[in-house]
């Protein structure tokens, strides 16, 4: 990773941005910068599913980019999903730079629970983690501790960590010169 | 995670199709992606994939069903899983009858559909490891076409290597069924002579005249109806080798010919004067024991000792059963893919029925059995019922009273009268249900005098 840039896509919680941006930047060694937030665009709204297609996100998230090389994660509040699945927390084109995820099932209000700010802020932390690593090359990790880790339910966002394992450590540090 | 499985995802909507492949490569696997079913077709000749997503409807040219009806007459047990955005119980139930895996709405929970991936993935880790095991153990105990972990057969093989290029003469000795002609190939077929021809030859099938001709070959106007010369198999193996079948029934007048061949390496055609040379190994076997033979006069002794140079004795099936997994896995792989059927497994149950079976047809009646069991089974798995005819074809000592002062010869002689009515005198059926080989049977009907 050359350098990375936070999109926020339509009204983004701010604590969670400031956290990314301070937590992300520690993590890859890079300043983050931030991109200007952009309206989530419209033509990926499903008015009968009443979610965003992630896939068209991500093809918009990669027009914004504002350099070839620079990996843009964008962060939304709004709800993914793909055809084929009910929803998605987030996508990333695997050994790309653009990656998008959603805060919505993050959030305690999404399950009727009281709302959690630290807890948001911890799941979008492993979340950005997550599709960060797909950008960089890693697939799913079996160690479910690791952040690598597939996550089909906010629960199993909670029972992993807020690292990459070892052996994902030494393939980012070996492969992509990532700082272990 | 085994990321060398391959995955074909198959549907006409773009973003259906890439968003389902990038999640599926985020698993960690490969995924290849088709527009319709003539692409999936494309993209899957020459290369089977781990899992098959095939959407039901397609607008253009085959629909979902129709694609998985033409990859599974390229494989046949690919894992397919149906995809539809229309659920109804008649086109699950459709898919699922024409040999779907699975049958999947979208849009379905994550979860599902990774515990669908993770659990057909196991499975075909499962089925690598069991085919890549059983190559090492069939490699292991493969020599050519015989396979064996039998310690006296490792001995025949490794006799095999040793005196495969020597030019010396082999007798093989052995029970009907045993694989006699598979070492006579084993040891023709690792030896210098690979290249050159092998040409086996039953001596029990043919009459003495009818033998002689065929063993030397005759000039024409020889005798009545050899109308043009004819070379002999021992001129065809020229440069090789020659297996003599059944050696042990041959009359006198053709075994001293023989002697003469192995003394001399020429000989005269039927009728002809002009001596011809060869360079031939002959390969002799026999199920009968041919020291007796020579005891009692039927065999010249000479010849004996000139065919008896290296002496290989096969063990009899029930003398080395803990081959019958190996062989009985080995058959049914190579009949179930002839033969065009499912099977690929055995259970524990039907192994133990094969273990405790006497097998007097031996590796012949095996092969025959499973073949049998094969083509009656309606699954893919091979179970102790599907070889219940054994039961019957040894009658249990309870079941069946030795009549008083029967031989063995009049045993064997009703036997074969028998088993030819039943099969009205079809020889090839008779030798199959008898589990000896045809020349045998022939053997016995002259033996025996048994009208055809």
């Amino acid at each position: 990773m050359n350098a990375l840039c936070l999109l926020p896509l339509g009204p983004v919680d701010a604590t969670v941005i400031e956290m990314l941006d301070r937590r992300l930047s520690e993590r890859f060694a890079l300043p983050v910068c931030r991109l200007n937030g952009a309206v989530v665009p419209g033509d990926a709204y499903d008015p009968v599913r009443k979610q965003f297609e992630a896939t068209h996100l991500l093809r918009a998230v990669r027009a914004a980019a504002p350099h070839d090389r620079t990996t843009v994660l964008a962060v939304t509040m709004e709800d993914l999903f793909i055809p084929m699945l009910t929803f998605v927390f987030g996508q990333a084109q695997l050994r790309g730079t653009a990656a998008v995820m959603s805060t919505a099932r993050l959030d305690q209000r999404f399950y009727g629970l009281e709302f959690s700010p630290a807890l948001l802020r911890q799941r979008a932390l492993k979340e950005a983690l997550h599709e960060l690593g797909h950008t960089i090359g890693l697939t799913h990790c079996p160690d479910r501790q690791c952040v690598m880790t597939l996550s089909n339910a906010v629960q199993q966002i909670d029972e992993k960590g807020e690292d990459y394992c070892r052996s994902c450590r030494i393939l980012l540090a070996d492969t992509h010169r990532v700082p272990a | 995670m085994d990321t060398q499985w391959e995955i074909l995802v198959v549907d006409d909507e773009e973003i259906t199709r890439e968003s389902m492949a990038a999640w599926l490569r985020e698993d960690g696997y490969l995924v290849t992606t088709a527009a319709s079913g003539r692409e999936a077709l494309d993209a899957t000749r020459g290369r089977e994939f781990a899992i098959y997503f095939l959407d039901l409807k397609m607008p253009k040219g085959l629909d979902g069903i129709e694609t998985m009806m033409e990859i599974k007459k390229l494989y046949p047990n690919p894992s397919i899983v149906i995809i539809t955005a229309y659920a109804t119980v008649d086109t699950a139930i459709t898919a699922m009858k024409e040999g779907a895996l699975e049958y999947i709405v979208k849009p379905c929970n994550p979860q599902e559909i990774s515990l669908l991936v993770g659990r057909i993935m196991k499975v075909k880790n499962l089925e690598r490891e069991n085919v890549l095991l059983r190559q090492q153990l069939s490699g292991r105990y493969r020599f050519q076409d015989i396979i064996s972990k039998n310690p006296r057969m490792q001995e025949i093989f490794a006799l095999i290597r040793d005196v495969s290029s020597l030019r010396s003469t082999v007798l093989i000795q052995g029970a009907s069924g045993t694989g006699k002609e598979l070492v006579a190939r084993a040891v023709h077929f690792s030896g210098d002579r690979a290249d050159k021809p092998f040409v086996a030859v039953s001596c029990a099938a043919l009459a003495e005249t009818l033998l002689e001709s065929e063993l030397f070959g005759h000039e024409k106007g020889a005798f009545t109806g050899a109308v043009s010369q004819k070379q002999g198999k021992f001129e065809l193996a020229d440069g090789g080798t020659i297996f003599l079948d059944e050696i042990g029934d041959i009359a006198p007048k053709l075994q001293l010919d023989l002697l003469r061949v192995l003394q001399e390496r020429s000989f005269y055609r039927v009728g002809g004067s002009e001596e011809i040379r060869v360079d031939v190994r002959v390969i002799a076997a026999t199920h009968v024991d041919l020291a007796e033979a020579v005891r009692q006069g039927r065999f010249r002794e000479d010849l004996y000792y000139r065919l008896n140079v290296i002496n290989i004795r096969i063990p009899a099936l029930r003398e080395r059963l803990e081959d019958v997994p190996l062989l009985a896995r080995g058959f049914m792989e190579r009949l179930s893919h002839e033969l065009g059927k499912e099977a690929r497994e055995i259970s524990e149950g039907a192994l133990k029925r094969l273990m405790e079976y006497p097998w007097p047809g031996n590796v012949r009646e095996l092969e025959n059995a499973v073949e049998r069991a094969i083509v009656t089974c309606k699954n893919r798995t091979l179970t102790e019922a599907d070889f219940q005819f054994l039961d019957t074809a040894v009658p249990h000592d309870q079941a069946w009273t030795v009549p008083e002062g029967l031989t063995i010869d009049e045993l064997e002689r009703r036997t074969i009268i028998a088993t030819l009515e039943r099969t009205e005198g079809n020889i090839k059926e008779a030798a199959a249900r008898l589990g000896i080989d045809r020349s045998t049977l022939y053997d016995r009907i002259k033996r025996y005098n048994i009208p055809r």
